[in-house]
C-alpha cells in the first residue's frame, strides 16, 4: 500500500453542494497530481447532471479524524446530561402540580 | 503505528496495532453484528472482520472492472453511431459506465486498497470483470440490448446495493441507479426505433437478442445459488454457501437466482412490447408459482465457453492494458506540472507580494494627487 509506484497520484476528497440551501457534502474522492486537475475530474465524475452550485477538493491527507472508537470521552452524547434535552423537561402545556421529574436540581436518568 | 506515503483515502480505515485481546475481538465482533442485524450501516473507521472486508475488496473491485471493461463494446459503436442524437446519447452512456468504475474505486480505496493495485491486478488477470463483456457487440442492435438487457439486469442487482451494510459501497450504488435508468430506457428506445423500421432494422434487433439474452441471464446474476437455478446439488450448495454468508453480512439481500427470476419477469412483458421473441421456448408464465418459468442455465457447457482465454477475453484486458500504457505520458506530464508548480509556489509568494506593493504604491500615489487638486 505504501510503496511509491510510476504515476500514483494523491488522493482528493471531493465535496459538492448540490443546490442552493444544501451545506457541501462528502460524495468520494478522486485521484489527481493537482488541484486544478482534481476539480476538473470531479466536475466530470460528480456532476454530470443536475444544478450543482459549487464543489470542493481537499487533499485526503489533509483530512484529520476523530472517531467515537478511538477516542471515546470525545464523543460522549452526553447521555449522562440528561438536562442538556429538552425532553427532560415538563412540556409547555404542563400545569402545575406533582410530575414524574424529580425535584428542582436532581438529575434523574 | 507509521502513517503510509499514500494516502489512499481519507475515510481510511483504522489499522490497530496488534489484533487485540481474543475477548476484545468478541465484543467487536458482537457490536460489528449487533449493526447489521438491526439494517445499519458500517463505515470505513469501523471494527470489521477480515472475511467481510476482503468479500467487499473482491466484489466492489469486480464490479468496477466490469463497468470499465464494459465501456468497449458499446464504445466501438460510438463512430459509427446512425445519427448525432444516438451518438451524443451513447458517449453519455458510455462516459457514464467510466463514472460508475470511478465511484466504486473509491469506494473501494475506503477499505485500504489502492485503486492503481487493482488496475493492475485486472491488467494481470488476478482480477475479472464480469464476463458477460467478453461477447462481441457486432451491430448497432447489440448496444440497444446491451443497455436494455444487461443494463437492465444491472438494475435489478443493483437496487438492492444500494442498502447492502458498507456505507460507502451503498452510497456509490445509489448514483450508479440513478443513471442506470437513463442507460435502461435509451436501451429500449434504441431497440423500438429498430423494431418500428424496416424488416432488416427488426431483423438485426431480434439477431442481437438471440444472441444477449443468455449472457444476461446468465452472467449478469453470478452462479446459481440454488438448484432451482439449475445446476447439481453441490453446485448448488457452493454457491449457496457463498450467498448466505454474503446475505448474513448484508452484503447481499437476495440470492442470484431470486434476481434471475426478477430479471426474466421484467423482460418478458418488455420483448412482447416491443415484438421481439426472447430466445428461450420454455419462457411461461406459470400462475402458481406467480413468476415466468424459463430454462434453466446450462452452466458446465456456459463455462467452458467461458474461460479467461477465449479470445474476447484476452482481447478487453489486452484493450485496457494498452489504454493504460498508451495513457502514460499524461499522467507522467500531470505528475511534472504538479511538481513545477510546487517549486514555483515559493517564488510566488514573493512575487506576489511585490505586485501587490507595487500597486499600493500607485493607488497611494493617486490618492495624494486627488486629494491635492
Amino acid at each position: 500500500m505504501s510503496r511509491h509506484r510510476e504515476g500514483a497520484s494523491a488522493s482528493w476528497e471531493v465535496f459538492l453542494r448540490a443546490r442552493r440551501g444544501l451545506a457541501h457534502q462528502h460524495v468520494g474522492s478522486v485521484r489527481a497530481a493537482d488541484p486544478d486537475t482534481a476539480l476538473a475530474l470531479a466536475r466530470d465524475l460528480y456532476v454530470r447532471r443536475g444544478d450543482p452550485l459549487s464543489l470542493w477538493v481537499v487533499r485526503s491527507e489533509a483530512v484529520h479524524t476523530a472517531s467515537p472508537d478511538e477516542r471515546d470521552p470525545y464523543f460522549a452524547g452526553a447521555h449522562h446530561r440528561p438536562y442538556r434535552y429538552p425532553e427532560h423537561f415538563a412540556p409547555l402545556t404542563a400545569s402545575t402540580g406533582p410530575t414524574e421529574k424529580g425535584a428542582d436540581g436532581a438529575h434523574v436518568e | 503505528m507509521s502513517a503510509p506515503t499514500t494516502v489512499v483515502s481519507a475515510d481510511r480505515p483504522v489499522v490497530s496495532a496488534d489484533a487485540g485481546a481474543t475477548a476484545d475481538r468478541d465484543e467487536l465482533l458482537a457490536h460489528f453484528d449487533a449493526i447489521v442485524a438491526e439494517g445499519g450501516m458500517i463505515e470505513p473507521r469501523d471494527w470489521m472482520p477480515d472475511g467481510y472486508r476482503r468479500m467487499l475488496i473482491r466484489q466492489i473491485a469486480q464490479h468496477a472492472h466490469s463497468e470499465i471493461i464494459g465501456m468497449q463494446p458499446e464504445g466501438a459503436w460510438l463512430t459509427r453511431a446512425p445519427s448525432l442524437h444516438r451518438k451524443s446519447v451513447l458517449i453519455a452512456k458510455v462516459q457514464d459506465e467510466a463514472g460508475h468504475g470511478l465511484y466504486l474505486y473509491s469506494a473501494a480505496e475506503t477499505l485500504g486498497v489502492d485503486r492503481a493495485d487493482l488496475l493492475d491486478a485486472l491488467h494481470r488477470g488476478q482480477q475479472r470483470a464480469s464476463a458477460t463483456f467478453n461477447h462481441p457487440a457486432l451491430t448497432w442492435a447489440d448496444t440497444g440490448t446491451i443497455a436494455w438487457l444487461t443494463d437492465g439486469a444491472a438494475v435489478i442487482n443493483q437496487a438492492p446495493l444500494c442498502r447492502t451494510s458498507y456505507g460507502p459501497y451503498a452510497r456509490a450504488m445509489r448514483r450508479v441507479c440513478q443513471e442506470e435508468a437513463f442507460h435502461v430506457r435509451q436501451g429500449y428506445d434504441l431497440m423500438r426505433a429498430l423494431c418500428e423500421g424496416t424488416p432488416a432494422q427488426k431483423a438485426m434487433a431480434q439477431d442481437a437478442v438471440d444472441r444477449w439474452w443468455l449472457p444476461a441471464v446468465a452472467l449478469m446474476f453470478g452462479p446459481p445459488d440454488t438448484e432451482a437455478g439449475g445446476t447439481d446439488a453441490r453446485t448448488a450448495a457452493l454457491g449457496a454457501a457463498v450467498s448466505r454468508r454474503a446475505m448474513a453480512w448484508g452484503i447481499k439481500r437476495h440470492t442470484n437466482d431470486e434476481l434471475r427470476q426478477r430479471f426474466v419477469d421484467q423482460c418478458v412483458p418488455q420483448a412482447e412490447r416491443l415484438g421481439l421473441t426472447l430466445p428461450d421456448p420454455a419462457i411461461r408464465w406459470n400462475e402458481e408459482r406467480g413468476h415466468y418459468d424459463f430454462t434453466p442455465v446450462g452452466w458446465d457447457t456456459y463455462r467452458e465457453a467461458l474461460g479467461d482465454d477465449t479470445h474476447w477475453a484476452r482481447q478487453r484486458t489486452a484493450h485496457r492494458r494498452a489504454a493504460h500504457e498508451d495513457g502514460a505520458w499524461v499522467r507522467e506530464a500531470a505528475a511534472a506540472y504538479a511538481a513545477r508548480e510546487n517549486e514555483n509556489e515559493n517564488e510566488n509568494v514573493v512575487e506576489v507580494a511585490a505586485e501587490n506593493a507595487a500597486e499600493n504604491a500607485v493607488v497611494d500615489a493617486r490618492q495624494r494627487e486627488e486629494e491635492v487638486s
